[in-house]
């Protein structure tokens, strides 16, 4: 398999998802600079990492939306390539267009780095077959713009379609609003596309895929991926 | 000479008249103007340490593992297998007072900076933070913002925070303390130096273009600050971290091409101290053309340019010849990278613009002929009167219970939980141990390696008595990395006093930095760089003498890390140490008899050198599963600080002997600490602490979701929930004001 990790200027969680994808999963990977103009491999999985591509200045990922790769990364996910977009790839995609709603400041207004438990609300995606339905996992978030927000009609979609993926909750798997402490729309810290196959999510499972780091429930994001590939289930086709 | 005197330029600049007659002396001349600016930042104790460097010799620098001692931009230290660890402390105290989000905010970037240039890759940050009390709106407006500034540069930049300290005294009222300290990551052949070496090298100005922001901040950095300090707003820089972070990528890719002769950042007094510490350093002369320097702002005239603090940027020597690669390599990153000038062999930094020269000084004048000022030392009066106070006959708290509470509450003693959940402590995937411990720990990806991270000190013991104060703040240091099972390699410090011409303030200093040098000496864990801050006193008042310490440590394999939370139900409790009535210098004085007087805790240094081998070797046998310093509110608090971190409870049973509960709960008796173990491993762990001469008690039995400690005379028994809710509550509660 092979995976392409996208690096914008600002990136800063690139690394951190080529170190899981190479080093962890022992998958290929590739950096691909923003500024190129076309994939130069074959590639299986884009991800689009975490960071502060150009500073957040403006709004969180409204400009990295411009870079010349994106058009390749649009094209890609038409095609029903799969795109995952974690934290400030997540924020990206939703600017993009790829994703419905978008991300606002946290209710707090700060910046909130610590542990969340995620209910895994649809285990029948290619980034979560690895889970098992309604499983808490406990991942971190590090984010100051995470609030998910989207119009009503929006979110009966999301919803009716089974597209929010991952909802913040208790440790016992309560979808409860004191556990919602960034004021996403109903919970929501991860959805996918109508069809299927590009993934944003606001926490990160690349910072718990190890033992050594103290948590490794975030791998299965990545297992999940290399196992829908391997089953050459491919979303569109 | 009349109008001399009635008009002196200097003077305006911070320069003394003895000073300005020594410029003219080095020169043959009177100085222009921009010379003079030139002179006058670089000659101010932040850029000369004119004040300190006498006192500073007597650090120990050197050891084995040191490969780059004090004078660089960052001290390195070998970690094997031909990786090293760069890393230094830096203050932002007094731009922090006057704009606490930008000052915080560019005191991380200058730190950070300060570690790509040695050709490091950062993998940390911490900071050591003093405010006064959180009941004043000021204060709290202070610690906010500079939070929140910490905050917002590191988490753009991509670097975590993983550690640091907090403290809350009203002697900051005024003047805040901040300290950023980050660390690195670099092989050897990557070392890179701040040196123009090469005659008819390039000299290349790189990164962010050059506005009029931070004109004279190493001078502002000082002073005093007093009520005209705010119009000194335009003094403090503005940083901008996603520039950092394309400039940090930038330099770390030119390092990796071998390209790099010498590289500087410019941090305070920006070009004037880059190009002379550089060309210093080379024994060689810098000639630039100021009206080659990228600027953001029409009109600047060579003082401004010479003397701006704009952040982000860099000065780089490479190689002849190798210009259009730097070039290539920063224009990918989208920054500029312009040759501005060129290596001479004449030894002096010649600023033109255009044509015309503007400055012409010896580059050795500016940083090694600065004078040199011997002070007077003095012991405060009323120090001996305050240390001599008799702490004896004070009575006993009504309510142990309570007191404890009450001291979990207290701001300095309370979890910091608001602070660093404001900080990515994440990102880069190697944060084995996480803030709120008593080290930080971070892996070393591709080795088996961790490296373990502190900063610290207690500044009301330095205040009682620097010597003692300076020593425990080098031991403390290093027990919490040993805590972590890491073995201290070496120190960055950051002295904050007050104004070191008053005889007083220079007593604190030399006093403590004996204490300091002492202690490293004893733990063989050398001075590798800091920092100086004095001045740091608002309307005559000293903050508290404040040396910081940052230290590193090196843990062989990150597996055997350990932590400070009781893990399994019925491990056995042990104290390493022992429980002394020293109520001096404690949290608990101040709290409950409003007193800060006595002698700190003592501090003996071949205990605490036993106690941290002992610990080491049952960290490395696998013999005990816990392991957490005591300090701040003394054995109680420490006691549920380990219950917390796991969220299992304790049956504690506290045999008083001769002393007073009060001593035996919250005293702060150094070289103490807690560890838990397996009841098989029992004999051995007394066994190893008996052949370090080192007494061990038991203290209970870990169990349950309550802590428990019992004494004759005493009984505290409280959930852990209702131990967190006053431990966790207390600043977020403070803060809502």
């Amino acid at each position: 398999m092979k995976f392409a990790v996208i690096v914008f200027p600002g990136s800063n969680c690139d690394a951190d998802c080529f170190h899981v994808v190479k080093e962890v999963m022992g998958q290929e990977a590739d950096y691909v600079w923003h500024q190129d103009q076309t994939f130069k491999a074959q590639y299986d999985c884009i991800v689009l990492p975490g960071g502060f591509s150009y500073g957040d200045y403006l709004r969180t990922g409204s400009i990295a939306k411009f870079s010349p790769i994106m058009i390749e990364v649009i094209k890609f996910a038409t095609q029903g390539g799969l795109v995952l977009g974690i934290c400030n790839g997540f924020q990206i995609l939703t600017e993009a267009g790829l994703l419905p709603g978008a991300l606002v400041r946290n209710k707090d207004l700060k910046f909130v780095c610590k542990d969340t438990f995620l209910k895994v609300e649809n285990n029948e995606t290619p980034f979560t077959l690895d889970y098992t339905q309604g499983q808490v996992i406990q991942v971190p978030v590090a984010h100051g713009e995470g609030a998910y927000v989207c119009d009503e009609a929006t979110l009966e979609k999301l919803k009716a379609n089974k597209q929010i993926v991952f909802r913040y909750s208790t440790s016992g798997g309560e979808t409860s609003p004191e556990c919602n402490f960034n004021g996403s729309s109903d919970n929501i810290a991860g959805i996918i596309n109508e069809k299927g196959n590009v993934l944003g999510m606001m926490p990160h499972p690349e910072r718990c895929a190890e033992t050594v780091l103290g948590n490794d429930l975030g791998k299965h994001v990545f297992t999940s991926i290399v196992s829908w590939l391997k089953g050459g289930r491919r979303n569109g086709e | 000479m009349e109008s001399k005197t009635d008009n002196k330029p200097w003077v305006e600049l911070g320069l003394t008249d003895y000073e300005y007659e020594m410029i003219k002396g080095i020169l043959s001349r009177e100085p222009n103007y921009v010379e003079l600016g030139m002179f006058s930042v670089m000659w101010s104790e932040h850029c000369s340490y004119k004040n300190s460097r006498p006192v500073l010799k007597t650090f120990p620098t050197k050891g084995a593992q040191v490969l780059q001692g004090p004078g660089e931009n960052a001290g390195v230290i070998d970690i094997g297998d031909g990786l090293a660890v760069a890393f230094k402390v830096e203050s932002h105290n007094h731009p922090s007072a006057i704009e606490p989000y930008q000052g915080a905010a560019t005191g991380v970037g200058g730190i950070i900076r300060d570690v790509f240039t040695m050709g490091a890759r950062p993998i940390a940050l911490l900071n050591s933070l003093r405010f006064g009390s959180l009941s004043s709106a000021r204060s709290r407006y202070l610690f906010n913002g500079v939070v929140s500034g910490i905050a917002g540069y590191g988490n753009c930049i991509g670097i975590p925070t993983v550690g640091g300290e907090v403290y809350f005294h009203p002697s900051y009222e005024g003047n805040p303390i901040v300290n950023a300290m980050c660390v690195g990551i670099l092989e050897h052949k990557d070392l890179a130096k701040g040196v123009a070496s090469g005659v008819g090298n390039p000299v290349m100005v790189v990164g962010a273009k050059t506005g009029r922001d931070g004109i004279c901040g190493a001078s502002f950095a000082s002073e005093e600050l007093n009520e005209a300090s705010e119009e000194k707003r335009p003094a403090v820089q503005v940083g901008d971290p996603f520039m950092e972070k394309l400039l940090m990528e930038a330099c770390l890719e030119l390092i990796k091409t071998g390209y790099v002769v010498g590289m500087q950042d410019m941090g305070a007094a920006g070009l004037t101290s880059s190009s002379c510490e550089m060309a210093s350093k080379g024994d060689t002369g810098i000639e630039m053309d100021v009206a080659l320097i990228p600027r953001r702002e029409k009109g600047m005239n060579p003082y401004e340019i010479m003397l701006s603090e704009s952040q982000e940027r860099m000065l780089v020597v490479p190689m002849k010849g190798k210009e259009d690669q730097v070039k290539s390599i920063f224009k990918k990153w989208g920054l500029d990278a312009v040759v501005v000038g060129i290596v001479t062999d004449d030894g002096i930094l010649r600023i033109k613009e255009g044509e015309k020269v503007v400055a012409e000084i010896p580059a050795k004048a500016l940083t090694e002929m600065c004078p040199v000022f011997e002070r007077e030392a003095k012991m405060p009066e009323q120090l001996a009167e305050i240390q001599k106070c008799n702490l004896g006959e004070l009575p006993e708290p009504t309510n142990y219970q309570k007191t404890f509470l009450d001291l979990l509450a207290r701001p300095t003693i309370a979890s910091k939980e608001w602070v660093y959940e404001q900080y990515d402590y994440m990102v880069g995937i190697n944060t084995v141990v996480r803030p709120g411990a008593d080290a930080a720990v971070v892996r070393v990806k591709g080795t088996k390696k961790g490296i373990a991270l502190t900063i610290d000190c207690n500044s009301r013991y330095v205040y009682l008595n620097p010597y003692v104060g300076g020593k425990i703040a080098v031991s403390e240091a290093a027990r919490n990395l040993v805590c972590t099972g890491a073995k201290p390699l070496g120190v960055t410090d950051c002295i904050n006093f007050g104004n070191p011409e008053k005889p007083e303030i220079f007593w604190q200093f030399k006093e403590a930095a004996r204490g300091i040098g002492e202690a490293c000496r004893a733990l063989n864990t050398p001075v590798t760089g800091g920092n100086v801050s004095f001045y740091n006193e608002t309307k005559g008042e000293a903050v508290f003498p404040t040396p910081t310490v940052g230290m590193v440590g090196l843990i062989d394999d990150i597996e055997k890390v350990c932590t400070l939370s009781f893990k399994n139900q019925d491990d056995l409790i042990y104290l390493l140490g022992e429980n002394r009535d020293e109520l001096g210098g404690s949290e608990f004085l101040v709290m409950y008899h409003g007193l800060e007087a006595g002698m700190p805790p003592d501090l003996d240094l071949e205990k605490e050198t036993s106690l941290q081998e002992c610990t080491l070797k049952l960290i490395k046998e696998d013999l005990i599963n816990s392991a957490h310093d005591c300090s701040e509110g003394g054995l109680s608090v420490a006691l549920a600080e380990c219950c917390l971190a796991g969220g299992m409870g304790a049956q504690i049973r506290l045999e008083e002997s001769t002393l007073r509960p009060s001593s035996l709960l919250f005293g702060e008796t150094q070289s103490r600490i807690i560890i838990s173990v397996s009841r098989e491993n029992a004999d051995k762990v007394k066994a190893m602490a008996q052949s370090h001469s080192l007494p061990i008690t038991k203290l209970g039995v870990a169990q349950g979701k309550s802590l428990v400690i019992n004494g004759n005379s005493f009984t505290i028994n409280l959930t852990l929930n209702e131990i967190e809710a006053r431990y966790k509550g207390a600043i977020p509660c403070l803060m809502k004001g």
